[in-house]
């Protein structure tokens, strides 16, 4: 501890005390700027695989912004989904009932009882329902003192099966125009979907980086003890984190319903494992304390660009599945590469 | 602290008084001028000990001594960088605990190192299984284990016995049984008492006693006298990583020469000349404070602008009572109450004006790797926000303030915590409260882990917040540290607050009696 190493600069060549501004992009927002960069290369690189697969079909201008659209709208409910998973991750938790919590929303909302409100009585009821049963594992967790994962786990089949009791095991048609229009409408060519996914994770990442709810999240996630200790009451936003994820649930739920004008008990089938995968590739930390929604958001996009890939070319989803699991332990050992030389670097630094 | 000070750097050797039992046996064990070297610190910096079979061996020393690095040292997770160290007449330099182990010497760390769920046998032979054909003989093991648990006095344990259901006796029993499966012929043993109940410890002693009568050495390290003198047959004490005093008789040497020995540690503590304040208003008072086990009936005051020390052993119940006052831990009995208001949560605690700085700055107090100023605004940052939105700007700006008062190094606050030194990490824990304008500290051992540059720079931030009104109430294993930097010192032994008086009526030796011995010797103390 002398005073030359106080005057030796900051490892990062960029930032040389950077003011207000600046420190949007630089500092400690650049290191998740350049993982995300990462992640646009290989969505560049997925479409280059498209153009050399199939020229015929990237000839077409009208067929290339179509499909462009096809895939965000693929992306959409589960991205809505994701966003909320990436939140429950970050605050050092996991949410394994994402896809059951879409599905038991959807059903509620589409129940003739349900339909009878109209648009704005299913919409409610898919939200209550998502949150409220975000709240039960909240509480569990929280409260009850549950491991996360088991009382996801345990949510996930029991919300499953209340969905297939409620539905009688069947599809149920919605017959109101107003949701079943939400997935056709455009807005100056933008798809409806696309919109309310772009919403939510603006909202997203407001509420992450710009609210004192982010920063408890983070902080949570990060050191739960060092939180609890420095006067943050962790039980009762850990309920919260898992209130948030059942309300994106409910969004995705009323998005899906939509676009299938029905819903049924087995909607959003592995939806979890989607959610948290797309996270992590994205670069959120499975043990809490780091992540972005913008990573997270790439994160679902490069998934749902694979699957298009092999739609084009008529490939069948067994190879496809095989590809995602493939790029999933790839994303995570280039992080874990990543990480290491960077606290290496900051190892050296320091000595 | 005007105790009379020992000749430093010299050992005494007081061969002539030895216990005639262990006179005539051999000298299993010899170091000889032995160091080592971390970073800046001579941990070890010239050590003597010499253990002979079948005796027990007590080492003394205060914390930082050298006691904890020396036992590494022996059990070959260290190696000594000079010196020599001689085992059973052969130059000894472990390269592993395994190779240690397999020489014959096993170590019985405080924190037990079993696996809860593996049975008392597996946990006996674990690393060394019994196995035939890969398969591992369970019948043999249990077998053997059963033969060692009869050795140790204890044959009504089952062998098959899951470790996790054992009384912490029991564990340490099964712990010996690991030590005698490797045939050890000598055991080290650091504070085995320190996690037994009274008569428990009986127990241990009647065990020693049956494995040194089979002629197995023991190095017994405890800081409690009164077992120093019951079960050693002689005591080596090493001060700042040196032998000070070896092979002095266990049962005959005066309390007051032990701890001179111990004391008049030469790290140079640098304390700010301190005034104490004039009966000022009284910020906290707690009465009556219990939790069933770790402290009993805790009742203080902390003044405004005044600073309160608590000296006592780790296990002692300080660090626990720290938390209690701070709401982190539910009282059991009793009452705090800051400034009016009477504290249970940590939450209350904190809108009270109660701030802590808790024992494990890594994993208690920050959050590593994120930025500087966040981490000082941890418990603030919601003050700085609007309808929710936080103001990173003017939380930078508070930090970079605080941060220029406290001298942080580097200044810049946008750098993660994680690359700071130990010293600058403690003042961003420190930072944090000063941000949010907080009338009380909590300092749980504020310069563990912090170079001696570092310390006095800490003690003038403290000094600094009480010469501004601030109440501290510290807790530090470092003696010299809480009379240097409190007006008033309260002495803690076993859960129970034992003596109060002003910084300036103690010295060193008597607060460690007192923390060790639990009262004075007014004969033996002149």
């Amino acid at each position: 501890m002398t005073d030359t190493q106080v005057a030796k600069p900051a490892p990062a060549p960029d930032a040389p005390n950077n003011k207000s501004r600046e420190s949007w992009f630089k500092g400690d927002a650049a290191e998740p700027m350049r993982r995300n960069l990462g992640l646009v290369g290989v969505l560049i690189i997925l479409a280059i695989i498209g153009i050399i697969t199939r020229p015929d079909l990237y000839g077409d201008a009208t067929w290339v912004s179509n499909n462009v659209f096809t895939i965000l709208q693929q992306a959409s409910a589960i991205g809505v989904v994701t966003v909320g998973m990436t939140f429950v991750i970050i605050g050092g938790g996991i949410d394994l009932s994402v896809g059951a919590i879409v599905a038991i929303a959807g059903v509620w909302s589409t129940t003739l009882a349900t339909q009878g409100y109209g648009a704005a009585g299913m919409i409610f009821t898919a939200i209550v329902v998502g949150v409220v049963v975000g709240l039960i594992n909240g509480v569990l967790i929280s409260y009850g003192k549950l491991v996360p994962f088991i009382a996801t786990l345990a949510m996930m089949v029991a919300a499953r099966g209340l969905a297939a009791q409620i539905s009688g095991k069947q599809t149920q048609v919605s017959a109101n125009d107003t949701i079943n229009s939400i997935a056709s409408t455009k807005i100056l060519g933008i798809p409806m979907l696309v919109i309310i996914l772009a919403l939510v994770v603006a909202a997203g990442w407001v509420l992450l980086n710009r609210t004192t709810f982010g920063r408890r999240t983070v902080a949570i996630g990060g050191n739960p003890e060092a939180a609890r200790l420095a006067g943050i009451n962790v039980k009762f936003h850990t309920v919260l984190l898992y209130a948030l994820s059942g309300l994106c649930c409910g969004i995705g739920a009323i998005m899906l319903t939509s676009q299938a004008t029905s819903a049924q008990a087995a909607m959003a089938n592995l939806y979890e494992l989607d959610a948290i995968a797309a996270a992590i590739i994205g670069g959120t930390l499975l043990s809490g304390g780091r992540g972005t929604i913008v990573g997270a958001l790439f994160g679902v996009l490069v998934f749902s660009t694979i699957t298009n890939l092999f739609a084009i070319n008529n490939l069948p989803t067994e190879v496809q599945n095989m590809v995602k699991g493939g790029i999933i332990v790839a994303a995570v050992l280039v992080q874990q590469f990543r990480y290491k030389s960077l606290t290496h670097l900051l190892g050296r630094t320091k000595s | 602290m005007s105790a009379p000070q020992p000749r430093d750097g010299e050992v005494e050797d007081q061969v002539a008084s030895e216990t005639p039992a262990a006179a005539e046996a051999p000298v299993v064990l010899e170091l000889t001028d032995v160091v080592k070297i971390f970073p800046g610190v001579r941990a070890l910096d010239g050590v003597q000990l010499q253990v002979r079979a079948g005796e027990v061996h007590c080492l003394l020393g205060q914390n930082g001594a050298g006691k904890s690095t020396l036992i590494k040292t022996l059990a070959g997770v260290h190696t000594a960088d000079e010196g020599t160290i001689m085992w059973q007449g052969e130059p000894f330099a472990p390269a592993n605990p395994q190779a240690a182990m397999k020489a014959g010497i096993a170590t019985i760390y405080q924190e037990l190192d079993l696996v809860d769920d593996l049975s008392v046998a597996e946990n006996t032979f674990l690393g060394h299984e019994d196995r035939r054909f890969g398969f591992v003989r369970r019948g043999a093991m249990a077998r053997r284990t059963r033969d060692i648990l009869a050795r140790l006095g204890h044959p009504q344990i089952p062998p098959r016995r899951l470790v996790r259901s054992l009384p912490a006796a029991g564990k340490q029993i099964a712990s010996m049984a690991r030590a005698l499966s490797h045939d050890a012929k000598l055991i080290v043993m650091d504070e085995p008492s320190a996690v037994l109940a009274h008569d428990e410890v009986g127990n241990l002693f009647r065990i020693i006693r049956e494995l040194t009568a089979q002629g197995i050495a023991v190095i017994y390290i405890s800081h409690r006298l009164e077992e120093i003198r019951e079960i050693g047959d002689r005591v080596t004490v090493l001060k700042d990583g040196r032998t000070t005093a070896a092979n002095l008789p266990a049962r005959t040497t005066p309390t007051r020469e032990l701890v001179n020995r111990m004391t008049g540690r030469s790290i140079e503590y640098v304390f700010p000349p301190r005034v104490a304040p004039e009966d000022t208003e009284v910020l906290l008072e707690v009465r009556g404070l219990s939790r069933e086990g770790e402290f009993a009936d805790a009742s203080l005051t902390v003044r405004k602008g005044e600073i309160v020390g608590i000296a006592g052993l780790v296990g002692s119940g300080r660090s626990e009572l720290l938390e209690t006052i701070f709401g982190a831990r539910a009282a059991d009995a009793g009452t705090v109450i800051m400034d009016g208001h009477r504290i249970t949560t940590v939450g209350g605690a904190v809108r009270a004006g109660i701030g802590m700085a808790p024992e494990e700055r890594k994993s208690q107090a920050l959050l590593l790797d994120e930025p500087i100023y966040k981490n000082m605004t941890l418990s603030s940052f919601a003050t700085f926000a609007t309808v929710g939105f936080t103001d990173t700007g003017d939380e930078r700006k508070a930090a970079d303030k605080v941060a220029a008062s406290l001298e942080l190094r580097p200044r810049d606050t946008g750098r993660a915590v994680r690359t700071l030194s130990g010293g600058n990490q403690q003042k961003v824990v420190v930072g944090r409260w000063l941000i949010g304008g907080t009338k009380l500290l909590l300092l749980d051992e504020p310069t563990r882990g912090v170079d001696v540059g570092a310390r006095a720079e800490l003690y003038q931030v403290i000094h600094d917040l009480a010469a501004n009104g601030v109440g501290v109430l510290l807790v530090s294993s470092e003696v010299p540290e809480v009379l240097g930097l409190s007006d008033r010192v309260l002495v803690m032994r076993e859960g129970h607050l034992i003596h109060e008086a002003p910084a300036g009526d103690l010295d060193e030796a008597t607060v460690l009696d007192l923390v060790m011995a639990g009262s004075l010797l007014e004969g033996e103390l002149a």
